[in-house]
């Protein structure tokens, strides 16, 4: 192809000239689907990005493009990128997958690692993190904290992702409370304060007296406050300022010591193509503080619970799990695999309703 | 599935709450469109006045002076669309997208340093003995005070229009323009003066998003509502009546699907949010054949030398 | 007092000085803008505007300059034949949208069949597809006199909702592990709308573009047709003494502006795009309203007007990632210039004239 050779051609010139320029300095590019400023998913990578720049200091340069749409404009503004002289770029969002692997392809030299996609190649990583072991502890909280038995789920989109987070809690607040009742509501947007307001405040007029959200915004929090008795998790960030109530844990997505992982594997030259999917041991997935307002041995049922998942003592999906419709799927003592993780398309038994097709 | 699960009483005050942003930015866009002219900036006067409201509520600490800043922001915002459409005589719908595109990105930028924080609460106003008439007393009387609001400028619209002079001069200049400026009304001014209502009533519409119903700030947070806002007032055929209950409808359409759903239906939400659009092509149809339709210079430039 | 007094004949020289006219005011605008946000705005301006042509990488961007203004061009070459007869399609992104899914449905229903025949398959399924989305809104105006605007405005949304449906259900990905979005026709031979000539951005949708452009000027100015639409728009009533026959235009107009916004629809969701995705729809039926009155609904107006929207989006996004300018200040940027565009088009038509109070209507 001769654009492939003209773009390579250019992208080793450049690279060329830039070593000449600032030999040491490491330039690092990000690609946010939102705003940065979104209170969740892009604000927190737009933070780990600042929190290695400053970890580097000099020796590495940031630049990031917000709000890129997905499709034709990413494929452009990651080529531009990588024109720029970026030695490495993280493109955050699934949708970035395909025009990520493209431009690779056409800058063999420049180092690319996608969040949360599939496919990889020898200058692009992907990397993503375990969200389910975090489900689990919130699972184990709503089932204690809960007197109404009824636990709503703002769920965002039916793919594996968030499937395998309602399996996950689902399970394990089965675990401690047999009487307690899912309901699920499907928001189809990763980020829409007024329909994430909606669903919780119709949930929460439903019966339920905890809230899980896979849904990037605080409005559920800010619904729950409103109602009274009702707790709520953060996403994404700590959400720490609903907390003592109604946000009583969260889920952070903890990027940082990833990025600067990364960034240093290209500085040593030892950058190679990996498939990461770290949990909570590795830090990537972090537990917000629970805070007082969940009893002390609620508390330390959780605590112990991270600690056994952190030490592989324990993994969230271990049989025996049956599938929805009764089938099993997972034998006693059977632990599922990252395959079937992977690709995770059921419900668990117990849990009402159909995954929207 | 449980249908039992669903209060009728909560879905229908909670079908009110979804129903006023929508409420409050028709009933402006109505008055505009009745004048004749067609404002299809809606969305971004909207999001401008929830920024506004915002912005003033957080920094003072009064909701109520952040609603009077929405209102401001939104008005003054049009006030672009008017100078563009009535004085410089440019196309009305190119104008209006433009107006949309400007003000999300005023919106958002703007907003850079409101994001994450809180709004001051927002008190419901339980109206004394009729709350606490069983059921309809939580529907209709324990909301707050713009809620009422919303209501009471729906009655007025509808009052000024049908039986006021000012109304009768507002449709005559929305109806035929050139006949209004022949008896000596000032068809510039008039639309002016209606570009700036519709523009204050989105912003406190976007302002209820931002303080009341969300209570929070994010960029492009009003996703899509004022464009909703504009099939409404087709819907209703521009009738403030109407307008109230197709609010009610546009709004309950997507409280009624999450209720559905949490109370563990199955069901394509995508063709559900697709119906009141559909039912509003329907009704444009219908219309047309009994012809009472649109405001019969909806959309044209008036030039006083035409 | 300022006074408008409409000028005999749209003014020659005011045509071509209004768009320089508008674009120095935008800069000043958006210099200060620029500047009050802590940026250097004559760096800022140069970046926008210069860079995308003349810069090291101007090669790259240039291609992409043909690849973002095709679309707009093609749509609002079809809009602009309704906008001169008075036909308002302001439904274009609907028609789009449902071109894309139209036109990626017949490749998706035959993957993974290669054939010669498969792209301009899906090139017809495509226009026909926005086609019928917009003879919609105009069998309904000529049957029932129903307001065309408002009828292809709600198509919108009912397009919008068709297209998430699609890209969680019907055409999603099989192989994709559940995620929305259907098979990328790039990775498609048959079905990708590739680059004709490799690094010049020239894929079928230029090339459409181009034509579209160079068909309706020649409509527009040798063609009865075209004439009967100019009639139509600057005097209904002689039209109609001239045999003009209003059903048949609205049709053609809808039907034109329809299957050009299906054509663009299919060509984006083939090439640049990949796939049907959730986000698909992007605005471009939206923008194009805009560039169609920017180009003062003139194809070659239309052209150039393409070519400055794609302009400020690929200098934009230059500016973001290379002077740290939020998105939002690009968005705001975009409006101003729209904003002068329109206003400063009132000199064309109109003398300013200053009066006494008196004299004033």
């Amino acid at each position: 192809m001769k654009l492939t050779k003209l773009l390579t051609t250019a992208a080793m010139a450049l690279g060329l000239a830039t070593a000449a320029v600032a030999a040491d300095k490491t330039k690092v590019g990000f690609i946010y689907v939102g705003p940065r400023n979104d209170g969740g998913w892009s604000q927190h990578h737009h933070e780990a990005a600042v929190e290695m720049a400053k970890h580097f200091g000099d020796k590495v340069e940031i630049v990031e493009q917000e709000n890129v749409p997905e499709g034709a404009d990413a494929e452009r503004v990651i080529t531009q990128m990588a024109l720029q002289g970026a030695d490495l770029i993280f493109t955050t969002s699934f949708g970035f997958m395909d025009p990520t692997v493209n431009v690779a392809k056409k800058f063999p030299n420049v180092k690319f690692e996608h969040a949360t996609g599939y496919k990889t190649a020898p200058n692009v990583s992907v990397y993503s993190a375990r969200f389910y072991e975090g489900r689990a502890i919130q699972g184990t909280l709503a089932g204690r904290m809960t007197k109404s038995n009824v636990v709503g789920y703002i769920a965002s989109y039916p793919i594996p992702e968030v499937i395998r987070g309602i399996n996950s809690a689902y399970i394990h607040a089965k675990k401690v409370n047999p009487n307690v009742k899912f309901k699920i509501v499907w928001a189809f947007t990763w980020f829409d304060p007024a329909k994430e307001a909606d669903a919780a405040k119709v949930l929460i007029e439903q019966g339920a007296d905890v809230i899980l959200q896979h849904t990037d915004s605080t409005a559920p929090h800010a619904a729950a406050q409103a109602a009274g008795n009702v707790y709520t998790f953060g996403q994404a960030a700590d959400m720490a300022e609903y907390g003592p109530m109604p946000r009583i844990s969260s889920i952070i997505d903890v990027w940082a010591p990833y990025y600067i992982q990364r960034t240093q594997a290209v500085i040593d030259g030892s950058w190679a193509s990996v498939n990461t999917w770290d949990g909570i041991k590795a830090g990537m997935v972090g537990i917000g503080e629970i805070s007082d307002v969940v009893p002390a041995d609620v508390k330390a049922e959780a605590v112990a619970l991270q600690d056994a998942i952190v030490s592989g003592a324990y993994h969230p999906f271990t049989g025996p799990l049956n599938k929805q419709d009764g089938t099993p799927w997972l034998a006693a003592g059977e632990v599922a695999d990252d395959g079937a993780l992977a690709g995770l398309n059921f419900y668990v038994e117990g849990i009402e309703g159909a995954i929207p097709q | 599935m449980d249908m039992s699960a669903i209060n009728p009483v909560l879905l229908l005050a909670s079908l009110i709450v979804a129903a006023t942003p929508l409420l409050l930015a028709a009933i402006g866009e109505l008055v505009v469109e009745k004048s004749g002219v067609l404002n299809l900036g809606v969305e971004g006067m909207m999001i401008t006045g929830a920024i506004c409201g915002f912005a003033i509520a957080v920094n003072t600490g009064s909701p109520l002076l952040g609603l009077l800043a929405a209102a401001m922001g939104g008005a003054v915002l049009s006030l672009l669309f008017a100078i563009l459409t009535q004085f410089a005589l440019a196309n009305q719908v190119a104008s209006g997208l433009a107006l949309t595109l400007f003000g999300l990105g005023i919106s958002a930028l703007l907003g850079q340093g409101f994001q994450g924080e809180k709004a001051p609460a927002f008190p419901k106003t339980d109206i004394p003995l009729l709350s606490d008439i069983p059921a309809v007393g939580h529907i209709l009387f324990s909301h707050d005070i713009v809620v009422y609001l919303a209501f009471l400028l729906t009655l007025g619209v509808w009052l000024v229009l049908k039986y006021t002079r000012v109304g009768l001069i507002l449709r005559a200049v929305g109806e035929n323009h050139d006949a209004a400026h022949a008896l000596g009304y000032k068809v510039v001014r008039i639309r002016v003066l209606a570009i700036m209502f519709g523009g204050a009533c989105a912003g406190l519409g976007g302002a209820y998003i931002s303080l009341i119903r969300v209570p929070q700030w994010t960029e492009g947070m009003t996703a899509g509502i004022g464009w909703i806002a504009l099939a409404l007032v087709v819907f209703a055929s521009w009738k403030p009546w109407r307008v109230l209950l197709g609010a009610c409808l546009f709004g309950g359409v997507n409280v009624l699907q999450l209720n559905l759903q949490a109370a563990g239906f199955a069901i394509p939400v995508e063709y559900l949010a697709m119906s009141p659009y559909l039912i509003t092509i329907l009704v444009l149809v219908i219309m047309s054949a009994d012809r009472s339709s649109a405001p019969a210079s909806l959309g044209r430039s008036f030039h006083a030398s035409q | 007092m300022i006074r408008l007094e409409k000028r005999p004949q749209p003014s020659q020289l005011w045509t071509y000085l209004t768009p320089v006219l508008a674009v120095l005011l935008t800069m000043i605008a958006g210099g200060a803008l620029f500047a009050f946000l802590g940026k250097d705005p004559f760096e800022a301006i140069r970046t926008i505007f210069w860079d995308p042509l003349f810069s090291e990488f101007a090669f790259y961007y240039r291609p992409q300059l043909l690849v973002k203004g095709a679309p707009l061009v093609l749509i609002a070459i079809g809009l602009s034949l309704g906008f001169r007869a008075g036909i308002w399609n302001i439904g274009a992104e609907g028609q789009y949208i449902v071109g894309a899914i139209c036109g990626a449905g017949v490749a998706l229903a035959l993957y993974p069949m290669e054939a010669f025949w498969l792209f301009p398959a899906m090139v017809i399924a495509g226009a026909l597809g926005g086609m019928l989305w917009a003879m919609i809104p105009a069998l309904l105006k000529v049957k029932f006199g129903t307001n065309e605007i408002l009828v292809s405005l709600m198509l919108v949304y009912v397009a919008e909702n068709l297209l998430a449906s699609m890209a969680v259900g019907l055409l999603k990905n099989p192989e994709g592990f559940g995620f929305p979005g259907s098979r990328n026709l790039q990775q498609y031979p048959s079905a990708h709308n590739a680059e004709l000539i490799t690094g010049s951005g020239m894929h079928w949708g230029v090339v459409a573009a181009l034509i579209a452009v160079i068909f309706a000027y020649v409509l527009l100015n040798r063609h009865m047709l075209g004439f009967h639409i100019r009639l139509t728009g600057e005097a209904p009533r002689a039209a109609r003494f001239a045999g003009v026959r209003p059903a048949r235009l609205i049709l053609f107009c809808l039907g034109t502006s329809g299957a050009l916004a299906g054509m663009a629809g299919l060509f984006e969701v083939s090439g640049p795009s990949g796939q049907i995705g959730i986000d698909f729809g992007s605005g471009y039926g939206f923008t194009a309203i805009i560039v169609a009155f920017l180009g003062r609904l003139h194809p070659v107006g239309i052209l150039l007007a393409g070519g400055l929207m794609a302009l400020t989006y690929i200098g934009g996004e230059i500016a973001q990632s290379n002077l740290g300018l939020p998105s939002s200040a690009i968005q705001l940027f975009q409006g101003m210039l729209l904003f002068f565009l329109l206003a400063v088009d009132v000199l064309t038509n109109f003398r300013i004239r200053l009066t006494n109070k008196a004299e004033v209507a």
